[in-house]
Parts: C-alpha cells; structure tokens; sequence
C-alpha cells in the first residue's frame, strides 16, 4: 500500500499535471512536503498547473493543507492551479481549510543579544527593589491581620495554628534532631582532631558548646525549616492561586491573609526557637557522643566544661534570632505564593525562589544579628 | 456494520464502596458519532477513562483498535494511545505551553515534518475549532472557560486521530459556537472516517451529529440507539431527559419538516 507513488508529475508543452495517490494524512505529511517542494521549480517554468487527486484514499488535514497550500503559493505567483476529482467525500475538509490562515502570521521581532542582555541586566536591578517591597508589603498585610486578629481574639483561627503547628514543629522535629546530632558530631570530631596537635582537646568543648548555642543550631534549623516548611507554604498557597481558591475564598468575605497567611507565619515564628532548642540539645549531644567515642572524654568532664563556657547571654543570642528568622522564611513563602500565575512551571519556579531566598536571608539576618551583638558586646 | 473498534465487556469500576460502573458493556463501530449521556455523577467521565486506561477496571475487558487492554504489551498500548485524541472535561491543556505548543506537542513527538508546516497545520487546527489567530501565544491560564475547551479540541485533533474521545466539548460554549463545532466533528467524521466517542449534555448535538445514543443509568447502559429509539425508552431518566420539557421541544422540531 505504501508503494502507491504519493506525487508524480509530466511536465508537457507548459502544462505541468500532477497526478496524486497513496495516503494524503500526516503520516507522509513529511515526505508530501518535499515532494511539493521539488515541484517547485518546474512550476516556475509551468503556465497552468492541474492536480489529480483521484488516486488518493486516505486523505486529512494535513493533506488537505499541504494542498491548499500549493493552491496559495501559485495564486501568489499569478497562476492558478486547478484541483480535478477530489473524491466527494474529501470536499468538506478542504472547503473547511480553504477558510484559515487568511491572515499572514507576522514574523518574531528579532532580538539582538546585547539588548537581550542589557535588558535582563535592568529587569534584574528593577526586581531587587520589586522584592524589597513586596516582602515589606506582606510584612505588612501580616502584621495589620495580625492586630486585627487580636482586637478580637475569640475569631482567632486556633485550630488551624495548631495544625500548622502540628505540620512545621512536631512533625519536623525528628529530622531536625538527626541533623544537628551529626553536625554536632562532626564540629567535635574536627575540633579534637586539629586541637590535639597542640594539646588542647579540651577547647574543642569550647568550640561545640559556643559555635552551637550561637550560631549554628540556629543557622541549620532555619536553612532545614526554609526548605521543608517554606517551600511547601509556597507550593501550597501558590496553588491554591492558581485554581483561584484565594479569590473564591476573598468573595466569601474573608481575608486571605488572616485565614491562610497569618497562623502559617505564625506558626513558623513559635516552631523555629522551639526546634532550634531542641536542635541545639541535639548537636551538643551529638558532640558530647563523639568527644567520647572518638576523644575519649568522659561525659562528667564534656558537661562540666560546657557549664563552665556557656553563659545564659550565648544562650540568648542563639535564641533571639530563631523567631525574627521564622518570621522572614513565613513572610517569604506567603510573598512568593502570591507571585504564582496560572502554569504548573510558575508554581515550580516561584517554590525554588521561596527557598532560595528565604536561606539568602535567614543568613543575612545573622550577619546583622552579629554586628549587633557585637556592637553590644555580647 | 462496521467492524467495532471500541468493545468494553462487563466493566465494573469502584472507588472504595463506591460502585461507579457495574457490568456496562458497550461496542462502537468505526466511523459512527456515538453520544453518551447521563445524569451527573453517573459515570460517563468515568467510563470515558477507563476505556482510554486511566482508571483501574475491577472486572470485565476493554480492547480498542483491536488490542486488548489488559494483554497488550506497553509499546502496543501506546501505538494505540497515538491513534486516538482525548477531550478531558477540564481541558487539561499542559499550563507552562501556549496554545500553539499545546497544539503542536503531538505533531513534534510523533510526525517528521518543517516547523513551518507544524506552525501552519497547527494555525489551521486553531481557526478549525473557532479560536483567532491573537489566542495562538496566550497560555492556558489567560483563556476563557469556552477558548479552554476549543483548544483542547484542537489538540485533541493535533494529528488527525482514528478515534476521539470528547468529555462534554460544547459545554460552556454559547449555542452558535456549540453548532459550529458540532459540524466540525460531523465534516472531520465524514473525511477521516472518524469515530467519535462523545459525553455530551447538549440534546442539540445528540440530534444533529450522533448516529446513536447511549444512555447510562446504574453503571449500565439503559438505552441505547439512534434518537428514535431513545424517545422510545422506557426507562424513567431517559424518558424525562428526552421527553421532558426541553427534550420535546426538539423532538416536535424534528419531526415537523423544515419550513
Ligand atoms: N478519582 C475518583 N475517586 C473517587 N470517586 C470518583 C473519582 N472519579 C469519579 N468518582 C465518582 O464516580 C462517580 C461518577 O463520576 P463521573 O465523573 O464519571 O460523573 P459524570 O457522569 O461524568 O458526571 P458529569 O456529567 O457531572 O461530568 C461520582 O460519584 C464520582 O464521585
Ligand atoms: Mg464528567
């Protein structure tokens, strides 16, 4: 069946006759259109073109565009091409595609890659400050739904932040201890081995006890929540946008904000010095295993040293950050949520962002935190 | 009669105790326009899914095109699903494409041709379903309930496949648009040989394209014939939906020559 010739043509005395055959679908679509377009130049030469298409059995719209098409090219040329025995049951779908395409599609603007560029570079400048605003404006759509809320406090959605709570804190905390254990082992094991060389194993107690309570206990939890709850705030709430459940929601006479946003970043400004506690206990833990194991220091001695270093102040410092640090990963996700428009790729692109940026500034936060603390002297 | 290219036999489908489907069987020859209705929730969507493999089947047996869905082997399978089009009833049309790619996405994965020929072809299929040429680069989101559903249509119509299966298309198209697309399939049927599976409210399209009616009550077929037979049925649901109110309009309509 396929041997059936799908174009053949004579060329005779400036007639050119193309005689069609075979199956016109989209299977040979491919093929048709480079026999078309060997056509081509004898057509130039040709004064009338007829086609046969008789021979055809299995004709579609693919066929029937590449004829239609034909028809087209030469009329533009000033010739006319004349369709003959165009089985019966096949006019309907060329009448129907003689309809289309009547307007000319206009060609893609060029661009050139400087342009391209210097315009990224511009757009890029512009969303810095985009972002800046955006983040201030949840801030403060947050915080107005916030005393709204506690204005009267009975229609507190409670139920919903013990959810959250339930979701982001006590869920998290397993994965959050197995973490910190480690790289409060890890911090040890490092500490002892470049300590020993000089005799002072003893510092790397020090080390763990300060670097933890301070600094790192709350840095890895913050990075984990980012990552786990942040990012599922936004895909969560990002969705619900784009199936326009916000707007259902907003008509029913509620606010968004204090329905959905207010006890999910509230939930994450209670859960984040809870588990940055717990996460710290963990690492010291973690630490005081590996001094053991690995540096053959009795626990007496690991928690001795420890109360000996660690000041309530060290302490503080750790845990003033958590909350400010759940606050901004809160305040993040809900803002990029909104930022989700109606494709499954958005929703994909805005949950990265979330979480890059909310690790970006949880970090900045703690650069900020240091210079003040530093500034105060504790 | 033709030879039938859609046979399901003695299907039941449940969710959980929900018994959707219940012993339906149901064979469509090629080239017909079979419409299928039914109140709301009684399985039409369903049923349109088991038969293209999307819900699990708890008894029973459906071959399409001659392959049988539980023996085939996967590449069968899926030389099959490249011969049909599916008509989702929320459109499904994949977000982050425009209309055009949507269109286009087939063609691309499965035919050997120009981009000029793809851009042309899939333009065509676009004015074919009653969209402009300004809705070729919006995205899914951007177009309205009725644009969602012709763009559907036209991907579902991408490559020119043996068999459609279409959930509701005329819903939430106003009645000049509905008529126009239902010539469409009926010019698409009569050229390609096209066969047509159709979930439809749309008692116009059952009168002016189907072949034949099927009617599904109870997770079975409770009637099933040209429109004639249908007004006939004694089954209570079938005798309301085409003998009620709106029905018996159409029907006198019918019955009285054109004037
Ligand atoms: N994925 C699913 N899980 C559980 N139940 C389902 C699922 N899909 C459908 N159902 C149930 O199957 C039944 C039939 O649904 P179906 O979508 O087929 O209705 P329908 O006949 O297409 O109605 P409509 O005309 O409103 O589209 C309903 O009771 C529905 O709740
Ligand atoms: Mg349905």
């Amino acid at each position: 069946m396929s041997g059936e010739a799908l174009l053949t043509s004579r060329f005779d005395e400036g007639v050119l006759a193309l005689t069609a055959g075979g199956a016109w679908t989209a299977r040979n679509a491919g093929e048709l259109e480079r026999l078309l377009e060997a056509q081509r130049e004898d057509a130039g030469a040709a004064k009338s073109i007829s086609i046969d298409m008789s021979g055809v059995r299995e004709f579609d719209s693919f066929g029937a565009w590449l004829l239609e098409r034909l028809t087209r090219e030469w009329q533009a040329e000033g010739g006319k091409l004349t369709v003959e025995r165009l089985p019966e049951q096949d006019h309907g779908l060329l009448a129907e595609i003689r309809q289309v395409n009547q307007t000319p599609r206009e060609q893609p603007r060029r661009s050139t890659p400087l342009l391209d560029g210097l315009a990224r570079f511009g757009r890029g400048g512009a969303s810095v400050l985009d972002d800046t605003a955006e983040f201030a404006n949840m801030l403060g759509a947050i915080s107005v739904a916030g005393f709204r809320v506690l204005g009267r406090i009975r229609n507190f959605r409670l139920t919903s932040l013990v959810n959250q709570l339930d979701r982001v804190a006590w869920h998290a905390i397993p994965i959050i201890v197995l973490i910190t254990l480690l790289i409060g082992g890890i911090i040890a094991q490092q500490g002892i081995f470049h300590f020993r060389r000089f005799g002072a194993e003893d510092y790397a107690i020090d080390l763990v006890g300060v670097l933890v309570i301070r600094e790192v206990g709350v840095l890895i939890v913050a990075i984990m929540v980012a990552g786990r709850s942040g990012s599922s705030y936004t895909a969560e709430l990002g969705s619900m946008m784009m199936r326009e459940e916000i707007d259902a929601l907003r008509t029913m006479g509620f606010n968004p904000v204090e329905v959905l946003m207010l006890p999910r970043v509230l939930a994450l400004t209670l859960a984040l010095p809870v588990l940055t506690f717990i996460g710290s206990m963990a690492a010291l833990l973690g630490g005081g295993i590996v001094a053991w194991v690995y540096g053959g220091m009795s626990p007496d001695i690991y928690i001795a040293r420890l109360s000996d270093i660690l000041t309530v102040d060290h302490f503080k410092v750790g845990m003033i950050k958590a909350p400010f640090m759940g606050l901004a990963i809160g305040i993040v996700a809900c803002a990029q949520a909104m930022k989700v428009k109606g494709s499954a790729e958005s929703l994909g692109l805005q949950t990265t962002i979330s979480v890059v940026k909310s690790i970006f500034l949880v970090i900045v936060l703690d650069g900020f935190f240091a210079i003040f603390f530093a500034s105060i002297g504790i | 009669m033709a030879e039938p290219i859609i046979i399901a036999k003695d299907l039941e489908v449940s969710f959980g105790n929900n018994t959707v489907l219940d012993g339906l069987s149901l064979s469509v020859p090629r080239g017909e326009i079979l419409g299928v209705v039914g109140a709301s929730g009684s399985g039409k969507s369903v049923l349109l899914r088991t038969l293209i493999g999307l819900v699990a089947k708890t008894r029973g047996s459906v071959s399409v095109l001659g392959v049988d869905q539980d023996s085939a082997s996967e590449e069968e399978w899926q030389a099959v699903e490249r011969r049909w089009g599916v008509l989702f009833q929320r459109g499904a049309l994949f977000s982050s494409l425009t209309v055009l790619q949507n269109i286009q996405f087939l063609m691309r994965e499965t035919l050997d041709i120009s981009q000029e020929l793809m851009d042309e072809v899939a333009m065509a299929k676009l004015e074919m379903v009653g969209l402009t040429p300004a809705d070729a680069t919006k995205f899914p989101s951007e177009l309205s309930g009725g644009m969602t559903k012709r763009a559907a249509l036209a991907r579902a119509l991408s490559i020119d496949p043996e068999i459609v299966f279409l959930d509701e298309p005329t819903s939430g198209l106003d009645p000049i648009s509905a008529g126009e697309l239902d010539e469409l399939i009926k010019t698409l049927q009569k050229t390609l040989g096209l066969t047509v599976f159709m979930v439809t409210h749309d008692l116009e399209s059952l009168y002016a394209i189907c072949d034949r009616v099927a009617a599904i009550a109870d997770g079975k077929i409770v009637a099933d014939g040209p429109i004639s037979t249908m007004l006939k049925a004694k089954h209570p649901w079938v005798k309301a939906y085409f003998r009620g109110q709106r029905g018996n309009l159409l029907a006198a309509q019918r019955e009285q020559p054109a004037l």
